[in-house]
This record gives structure tokens, C-alpha cells and sequence, in this order.
């Protein structure tokens, strides 16, 4: 029965419950896409640095999973040093030139790249001849509207696209190691070096030590750091998403703050009504908060719906910027923040529910 | 006051010394100053009073729907004075059922569902008897069960409130103004429904007026004037 009734108080205002639902869905929308797009970014870098197909990674000295890799301190001397190492089969180097986040141009030496991972499968053209030549996934290429032959202007030069290879391989953005150690003028420098060995099974091992070898910390197997590309070991991610976390609890808490309250003012009449039949404030309360736990389990449903919209938004316009995934364990988390932020927002509403004057509230027009 | 009513039995309210003060700001309105009343099981009174006389005040108080400032009030044996919040809920739950002049139907419920929730509030089940099917054909509203008070006439939804008003088999039933908002036609209906339901189900009912000729359908008529009986 009293389901019938916080049914039809809904369905009494379809604008304002839509609304509400609206914006409570937002709410869960924007804490699932910000954790979709956090691991899918980490997701998706992780498994480019799986397709490379090393076994460790030297990374700068002081740089960290999240930010930018942009200076290029380490010299080319490391990759011959590497080499005379036991069980080092082949190693490449990599410099890298950081656009506009997410975005970066590689150099690299597309031979010992070759040598490691296979080399780019391309779909159109192949690797670079001129100095002037890039290659670009195709991801990239989709979103920037590029082909073979396309003319692009980075980092302050003009290149001419050689070849569209297929994603999940080292970078989005891939030009000769020369050219662009030249155009950073850190000419014989390198961001990162991969390594691979003989025998996988020996990387843990041989990045501890490399550390001594090289004296430096930041030489990792690439199982070690495919461990840390996870929002839980990213303090900066962790925070932000937080910090969101906390934002949309207040919006859902505004929001449903103003639709009860709102409902409880228009209703103050039949509020009245159902206490003069003998209705106490534990019925009044429990149709308040029935009503505000369907909104916000409406909106949560909504929310999860609209996430695979901002999902097909973002493969669709942006899809070399930005990966969003589908984090189901993060669902019952956003429904459980909306239905908490609706709840504390229903709470003074309530309150006014329940203290109003059954003789006031029967001659309230 | 015109027909004799059903065989009285045992007083069902009793009022004695009832006073009620209000402040307003700083002035105190005694709404009721002393009011001494006796209603037995089984009639239909009318309490006739101008406007501002105390009638809806007593109203209230008999309802359980404000506390009275001194006096005695029992309803059924239970005294309402010293009670609190939550046990005038309860008397409201389960000793008096209402009628008001603006009839008070929620309007985003039907016919059916404004007189199954006061079922519900009052705990019992929400599917009509047999006995209550033949008040809702004495009340003219059995077909009209579905609709929503938009849908009906002023003399339907005040049908809808008296049926509301009893189906939890309330010791009374009170009604304020109950022909306030009604054409003369429908007033009369109303009334002649009150009348026949006290005396075929034998509710005990107490009606606020302030119209004579709707106090002519009660057993008995009792003035009220400047918050004293007259």
C-alpha cells in the first residue's frame, strides 16, 4: 500500500522525479566515467608496455607512474652497458616528448624495437625513411583524421605520415630516436630502455641487479610495473577520485535536499491528511525516505546506463586520448554514494515532515 | 433532535471543565472555556456554533489532533488529557475517524486506495468485507472506487471521506463542517447517508455545523457559543 502511494507522489511530478533522477544519475555517471577513465588510461598504457615485449624497464631517476615523462637524463651508454649484462638479449631505448596530456611522441630506433617486440603491424604504409616521417596507431589516426601522406605539424615540426600501425605497442605517436633527440636537443639521451632477456623468469632478479649496476632505483621488471599501473598505487589518481567522490556526494545531497524539501512543502496538506488518520512520524519518515531510496536507486541505475554512453563517446571522439572501462566492482560503490548523499539529503526535509502541526498542516492551502 | 436515534447505551465522550487557550503573539484566546459534554454510544450530535464560537476547536481536541489546556476529556475510556504525541496518534489510528469540510482525499491516490491506506495505517488488512462493500453501495460510491478525487464530484469525494472515516471501525466518527463545500442537493445527501449510516451500523457520529438545517439531521443538537455550551 505504501509503496502504491510513494509510487504515485512520483509519478504525481514526472518533471521533478525526472529531474532528480537526472542529476543523481549524473552523479553516478561522473564517479563511474573518472574511475573508468583512470584505469582504462593505466589499463591501456600498461598493456602498451606489455606489447613491447620486454622484461625490464629503466626508468629517469625520480619519475613516477602518473606523470609525464618528458627529459631524457639517461645516455645511449647505458643501452651497451645493458648489453654486456648476462641473460640481456636485446635492448632498445626510447626518448619521449610529452603534448597535450594523454599524449606523447616517441623516438625510437625502429631496428632494436623490431629486434624486441616484432615491430609495428601496419595497416597502411610502414616505418619511417625521412628523418621527417611518422608513424601513428590507429586510434591516433582516427581521431586526428590522418592517412599515408597526411601532413602534421608537433613539437614545432612539420611531419609527414609513413605509416598507420595497429594500437598496443610501445606508443600512440612513434618517430626516428635521432630526429627527435635532436629536436629536445638531448642528442644521444634517452627517456626509458627496455630490456629483454634470455629468460623471462629471471626479471625480478636481474632488475635487482641492475639497480646496483646502474645505481640507480627505478629499474623495474615489467611484472613489478604492471603492479604499480593501478589507481590504488597512484596517490595523485587516488585523491582526485576522491575528491570527486566528494563533490558528487554533495550534488546528489543538493539536489535531493531540494526535491524533498520542495515535496514535503506541496504535501504539507496531505501530510497532514495521513496524520490525522493516525499516521506517526515513523510512517511519514518511511514514505520520505522510501521515496528519496527509489529516486537514488533509479538515478544510480540511469547512471551506470548513461556511463556506457560517455564510454561510446569517448572510443568514438576521442579515442587516442582517453580510454574509458567498464569497472563493474565500482557499480554497488557509486549506487551506495548516491543512495548515501540522497538519504543525508532527505534528512531535514524529513525532519519538517514530521514536526509539522497536524491542525496547520490540514488548513494549508 | 428530529428522529429518535438508536438505543443509547453507555456515554461515549465525556467532557467536563475543557478549556483550551492559544496564544497568539502575546495575546491568549480562550477558544474553549469550560465546555461540560456527554455523547452516548450510538448518536448522531450536532454541535452548532457560529464562526470563531469554539466548535472546530473541540473539534480538534476530540480528535486528538491538538491537546486541550485543562479539563477532562475521555473518548472511549481513555483519557485524552496529559496525552502525548504518540498515543493521540494512536487514538487517531483506532478510536476516531474524521470528516472534513474540504474533504482532504489524497489527491494522488484513488477512491479505493484513500480509504485502503487508513486500513493500512491502522494495521489491519486492506481488502474490503462483505459488510463494508454494502456501506460503499449505502454511499453511492462502490462504482466509483477507481477514480482519483479529481474525477468525482464534491458529494462523491465527501462520500469517499465518510466511508474513509469509518472503515476501521472507529468508536466515532467526526465530521467538521462535512456540507461546507456541498450544493444544497449533494449537502442534503451527504447528510441523509450519516443519518441512515447511525442508524443501520449505529456509528456514534459528532458533527461540527454551523447550518441548522444540516444540525436538523443529527439526534440531538448541542449550541456552542464564545466557547461555552449554551
Amino acid at each position: 500500500m505504501l509503496n502504491k502511494l510513494i509510487l504515485a507522489n512520483l509519478t504525481h511530478r514526472p518533471v521533478r522525479t525526472l529531474l532528480s533522477v537526472l542529476a543523481i544519475a549524473v552523479e553516478v555517471t561522473m564517479i563511474l566515467t573518472l574511475v573508468g577513465v583512470s584505469n582504462g588510461t593505466l589499463d591501456s598504457t600498461k598493456r602498451r608496455a606489455e606489447g613491447v615485449g620486454a622484461d625490464i624497464m629503466v626508468r629517469p631517476p625520480g619519475s613516477s607512474v602518473m606523470a609525464s615523462l618528458n627529459s631524457a637524463p639517461m645516455s645511449e651508454k647505458y643501452l651497451g652497458l645493458l648489453m654486456q649484462q648476462p641473460h640481456v638479449a636485446s635492448v632498445t631505448g626510447t626518448v619521449i616528448e610529452s603534448l597535450t596530456f594523454p599524449d606523447s611522441v616517441s623516438g625510437i630506433d625502429f631496428d632494436s624495437f623490431r629486434k624486441m617486440s616484432g615491430g609495428f603491424t601496419y595497416v597502411a604504409g610502414g616505418d619511417p625513411v625521412s628523418d621527417d616521417d611518422m608513424t601513428v596507431d590507429e586510434d591516433y589516426a582516427r581521431q586526428h583524421h590522418l592517412q599515408v601522406g597526411s601532413k602534421l605539424k608537433l613539437v614545432a615540426h612539420d611531419w609527414n605520415v609513413s605509416g598507420i600501425y595497429e594500437g598496443g605497442k610501445l606508443a600512440r605517436i612513434c618517430v626516428k630516436l635521432k630526429t627527435l633527440q635532436e629536436i629536445k636537443g638531448t642528442p644521444g639521451h634517452l627517456t626509458l630502455i627496455y630490456v629483454k632477456l634470455d629468460d623471462p623468469k629471471l626479471a625480478d632478479q636481474m632488475a635487482e641487479q641492475l639497480k646496483t649496476t646502474l645505481h640507480d632505483d627505478q629499474v623495474y621488471s615489467m611484472a613489478a610495473l604492471e603492479d604499480m599501473y593501478s589507481v590504488s598505487n597512484v596517490g595523485m589518481l587516488r585523491d582526485f577520485i576522491g575528491v570527486v567522490i566528494g563533490v558528487a556526494v554533495i550534488v546528489g545531497f543538493i539536489v535531493v535536499f531540494m526535491a524533498m524539501y520542495t515535496a514535503v512543502l506541496e504535501r504539507t496538506r496531505e501530510i497532514g491528511i495521513l496524520k490525522a488518520v493516525g499516521g506517526g512520524p515513523g510512517l511519514i519518515l518511511n514514505i520520505l525516505l522510501r521515496e528519496t531510496l527509489l529516486l537514488a536507486l533509479l538515478g544510480s541505475v540511469l547512471g551506470v546506463i548513461l556511463t556506457y554512453g560517455t564510454q561510446w563517446m569517448m572510443k568514438h571522439s576521442v579515442p587516442a586520448s582517453l580510454v574509458q572501462e567498464t569497472v563493474y566492482s565500482w557499480w554497488p560503490i557509486a549506487g551506495a554514494i548516491a543512495i548515501a548523499g540522497a538519504l543525508l539529503g532527505a534528512i531535514v526535509p524529513g525532519y519538517k515532515a514530521v514536526k509539522q502541526d497536524v491542525t496547520e498542516a490540514l488548513s494549508y492551502e | 433532535m428530529s428522529e429518535p436515534g438508536p438505543p443509547i447505551i453507555s456515554p461515549i465522550i465525556q467532557v467536563q471543565g475543557l478549556t483550551k487557550v492559544y496564544h497568539v503573539g502575546d495575546v491568549e484566546v480562550n477558544a474553549l472555556r469550560g465546555v461540560d459534554l456527554e455523547i452516548a454510544r450510538g448518536e448522531f450530535v450536532a454541535i452548532v456554533g457560529a464562526s470563531g464560537s469554539g466548535k472546530s476547536t473541540l473539534f480538534h481536541i476530540l480528535g486528538g489532533l491538538t491537546p486541550p489546556t485543562a479539563g477532562k476529556v475521555l473518548i472511549a475510556g481513555i483519557d485524552l488529557a496529559g496525552m502525548t504525541n504518540a498515543q493521540r496518534t494512536n487514538l487517531r489510528k483506532t478510536t476516531v475517524g474524521f470528516v472534513f469540510q474540504k474533504y482532504n482525499l489524497l489527491p494522488t491516490l484513488s477512491a479505493e486506495d484513500n480509504i485502503k491506506i487508513v486500513e493500512y495505517i491502522g494495521g489491519r488488512s486492506t481488502a474490503f468485507t462483505p459488510e463494508f462493500q454494502e456501506v460503499l453501495k449505502l454511499l453511492g460510491i462502490l462504482d466509483r472506487m477507481k477514480h482519483k478525487p479529481r474525477a468525482l464530484s464534491g458529494g462523491q469525494q465527501q462520500r469517499v471521506a465518510i466511508a474513509r472515516g469509518i472503515v476501521n471501525q472507529p468508536a466515532i466518527l467526526l465530521a467538521d463542517e462535512p456540507t461546507g463545500n456541498l450544493d444544497s442537493q449533494n449537502s442534503a445527501a451527504v447528510l441523509k447517508l450519516m443519518k441512515d449510516l447511525n442508524q443501520r451500523t449505529g456509528q456514534t457520529i459528532l458533527m461540527i455545523t454551523h447550518d441548522p438545517e444540516a444540525a436538523a439531521y443529527a439526534s440531538r443538537s448541542v449550541h456552542i457559543r464564545d466557547g461555552q455550551i449554551v
